[in-house]
């Protein structure tokens, strides 16, 4: 158990079928717990985050596939060429849906442009959930400049529910990892992280602090680690000296 | 019954294999055994064991088998052929068949598959050794195995069979027990919800056997399910200080 | 693997679903039954000539068809002083849109197995008197359950009829000689098939928080769990599976018991009563049919 005092708010491991709280909260996160008459449950293996102040509760996943939400970024790979869209795996139970006009920002006449030559199975694009309303498969949108497809960088995955660890709070982390190695992270909500180093050795580094994340992600301290933890990879590649050294 | 019938509770009230009527055999739980799988356990009885793997909520490999409003659960119970004393057939057998039905119905309760529309949650459960009570070594494990996956659930389901043998009710028999006995009854509970999600008889008992052997069950249900939750708390807590 | 349904049969509209879960909750059912009632039941026996033993069996429009047949075999290595008796169950295309050609599903499956044991556990058939060579030769009881027509409750009709085709199955007449090879004249018979006591499944089916027997194809829909239980003619509880996708609470289940034990010693009543009257059933069984034919259903709207 560990308590976050600025917070006041206790974080306690649960499991399905334990209870939570009694009384009259708001659940932060749906499918996660659940409520009966007055009595609240755990539906899954988390660390519960009650706030008797605020009356809510938030039971967070230490474990889970990834399920698109509207407005989530993901990085998807193009798993089917149709006539006008793309099917795009996007490590959730339903393909992704990339239209045609979307990508290239036109429309397309099919008997005469062959979407293949545009994108095709294997190529990745960083994209936007737009639509997702359970009784169709989710469209994604490549509008916008950091969005499209991707020509370089190591793609990692891992587990979507440590997505927000990797961000960090107000993207503490990310710009923990990205200041400390002159490397860009895209993060995708799905799980997928790509990793763009002008330095290609600072890549191997990046890529190792991001697997360290998704399996210590419910321990604390993780931040004060991780920074420990690329400034030995530095050390031990040879690379400091070239940056300035951080004590 | 079977000729030959050997002497499987003493007048002490102890059993073939040393045990208390009402104790469970030793029992070993594990979660993530398996790297490919969302989620998986590994569960023994005794010489019982078995193996349950998830996989999803993810696209069914028929995209018809789908439900508009819900995930659907789809579940295997097979026993492998050195499983059992005499080789097993590997093909399904109408008792493999029967077993999966159950198994699905006993969790259909309990898994939150309305937060999952149109996928399927898979769950597979093999077993390698089989000593009496595999079907709730089964659910036991397919229970962890979920929990282990993050797919919701409101509760966990924990499962053990009673048997009536030489007169004696007695909590999670094996095979000998299960062969020579006048009853095998398996219960499957979500403990916290009061939820009685399989329930099983063969053989036969009075009404008033049959009170005292669901609270048998009850008994061995909640310790069962003390165990599955200390092992899916020790996956993590071994590494939170 | 035992999948969700996902037939387009299992969906019932909202409002009937609702409706009939508010006539439970005053104590009546969509057909005036009371939630404690069973329909009312037709067994015909001696319905099929070729078999040994068979009863067609009418509970609504749930009609269901047992044959029994009586062969040789070997008996089991671990019981060489007993019979054999095997029970299947085929849920033939004809009997609902939702039934597909093929091998028996895992409901027919279940069906089967839980009937069987039943039987079997309860010792209905004395199966030591089914010996011709000690070790060798033995009766093998087949019992083939053949559900023609689906209004629900396919496990209490079938075990109905499985019951009574039993008690009116005779043992064909055989003559063994001196090397030990039996003879057997399927044109007369030596007795009865020998039954020690008697078993029934009742099936009881939780709609909304209410409990009910003998459940339509309507209700079914609705039901979210059934506890079928076997009934021995003592009293006993020779047997129970809960089935569906729901769940029972502790006290659900002892209510459930209680009632199914009283409502299967009526029906094991019932059953005794029809039996009674082989005349009666011959004649009927003349009436209606050459093999494969039918008697109509009396209640269709």
């Amino acid at each position: 158990m560990s308590a976050q005092t600025e917070q006041r708010v206790e974080r306690v491991l649960v499991t399905p079928g334990d209870k939570l709280a009694e009384g009259d909260y708001k659940i932060l996160t749906p499918t996660t717990a659940y409520r009966v008459g007055t009595s609240y449950y755990s539906s899954i293996v988390g660390l519960l985050e009650l706030n008797p102040q605020e009356k809510s509760l938030k039971v967070i996943p230490l474990k889970g596939s990834y399920y698109p939400r509207v407005g989530d970024v993901v990085i998807g790979i193009v798993s089917d060429v149709g006539l006008t869209n793309w099917e795009l795996d996007i490590r959730a139970p339903f393909p992704g849906i990339l239209y045609a006009v979307d990508y290239l920002g036109r429309a397309i006449n099919p008997s005469k442009e062959n979407l293949k030559d545009f994108l095709d199975v294997g190529d990745v694009i960083v994209g936007k959930v737009e639509v997702f309303d359970r009784t169709r498969n989710p469209v994604i949108s490549t509008k916008g400049k950091e969005f499209g497809k991707v020509i370089d960088g190591a793609l990692v995955e891992i587990s979507p529910v440590k997505i927000p660890r990797l961000i960090g709070k107000k993207g503490s982390m990310q710009s923990l990892i990205e200041s400390e190695t002159n490397c860009k992270l895209v993060i995708g909500n799905n799980g997928r992280v790509l990793v763009l180093c002008e330095d290609k050795r600072y890549e191997e580094i990046v890529v190792r602090a991001i697997r360290k994340i998704d399996v210590e992600a419910h321990i604390s301290g993780l931040t004060d680690r991780i920074k420990e933890f690329i400034l030995v990879e530095k050390v031990r590649r040879g690379l400091v000296g070239n940056e300035e050294r951080k004590a | 019954m079977r000729r030959e019938k050997p002497k499987l509770v003493g007048e002490d009230g102890i059993r073939h294999d040393g045990r208390r009527l009402d104790e469970l055999r030793p029992v070993k739980m594990e979660v993530g055994v398996l790297s490919n799988a969302s989620g998986s356990a590994y569960v023994e009885f005794g010489k019982t064991r078995v193996i349950a793997a998830v996989y999803g909520p993810r696209e069914p490999p028929q995209r018809y088998m789908v439900l508009p409003h819900r995930a659907v659960l789809r579940c295997r119970y097979h026993m492998a052929p050195f499983s059992t004393d005499e080789r097993k057939n590997p093909a399904p057998s109408r008792r493999e068949i029967e077993i999966s039905k159950v198994i699905r119905e006993a969790l259909e309760p309990v898994v939150m598959s309305e937060a999952f529309p149109r996928t399927s949650i898979d769950v597979f459960i093999e077993v390698i050794s089989a000593d009496g009570g595999t079907r709730t070594a089964a659910l036991n494990a397919a229970s962890l195995a979920l929990a282990d996956a993050g797919v919701p659930m409101r509760d966990l389901v924990a499962a053990v069979a009673v048997g009536k043998v030489d007169g004696y009710l007695v909590l999670d028999i094996d095979q000998v027990e299960d062969n020579y006995g006048e009853a095998d009854m398996p219960v499957a509970m979500a403990p916290s919800l009061n939820m009685v999600t399989l329930l099983q008889l063969n053989g036969v008992l009075s009404p008033q056997e049959f009170s005292q052997a669901l609270n048998l069950a009850l008994k061995g249900v909640n310790e069962v399910y003390k165990l599955q939750k200390e092992t899916l708390r020790n996956k993590y807590l071994v590494r939170v200080e | 693997m035992s999948v969700t349904p996902t037939s387009p049969d299992s969906i019932i509209p909202r409002l009937k679903a609702e409706t009939l879960s508010s006539l439970t909750k005053k104590g009546v059912r969509a057909d005036g039954r009371g939630l404690e009632d069973f329909r009312e039941v037709k067994i015909i026996t001696n319905y099929l000539p070729k078999a040994d033993g068979s009863a067609l069996v009418k509970l609504g429009d749930t009609q269901v068809l047992v044959g029994v047949k009586i062969e040789l075999g070997s008996p089991y290595p671990d019981t060489p002083e007993e019979g054999v008796l095997v029970v299947s169950a085929e849920f033939v295309p004809t009997a609902s849109p939702a039934f597909e050609p093929g091998p028996p599903d895992e409901n027919a499956i279940e069906l089967a197995r839980v009937i069987d044991r039943v039987l079997r556990e309860y010792g209905v058939i004395d199966a030591s008197k089914l010996v011709i060579i000690p070790g060798r030769k033995v009766w093998v009881v087949w019992v083939d359950i053949y559900v023609l027509d689906h209004g629900g409750n396919l496990v209490d009709a079938s075990a109905i009829a499985t019951l009574a085709a039993l008690l009116t199955t005779r043992i064909p007449k055989y003559t063994v000689s001196e090397n030990e090879s039996i003879q057997v004249d399927k044109s007369s018979f030596s007795g009865p098939l020998p039954i020690a006591r008697k078993a029934v499944t009742v099936t009881v089916g939780k709609l909304g928080d209410s409990l009910i027997v003998d459940p339509t194809i309507e209700e079914e829909k609705v039901v979210s769990s059934k506890l079928i239980v076997g009934v021995g003619e003592d009293g006993s509880i020779a047997g129970l599976q809960k089935s569906g996708d729901g769940y029972l609470t502790l006290q659900e289940v002892e209510k459930a018991i209680q009632l199914a034990l009283k409502k299967g010693s009526e029906l094991l009543a019932k059953i005794s009563e029809s039996i009674k009257l082989p005349e009666a059933t011959s004649t009927e069984s003349a009436e209606a049919s050459s093999v494969g034919e039918e008697k109509p259903p009396e209640n269709n709207a």
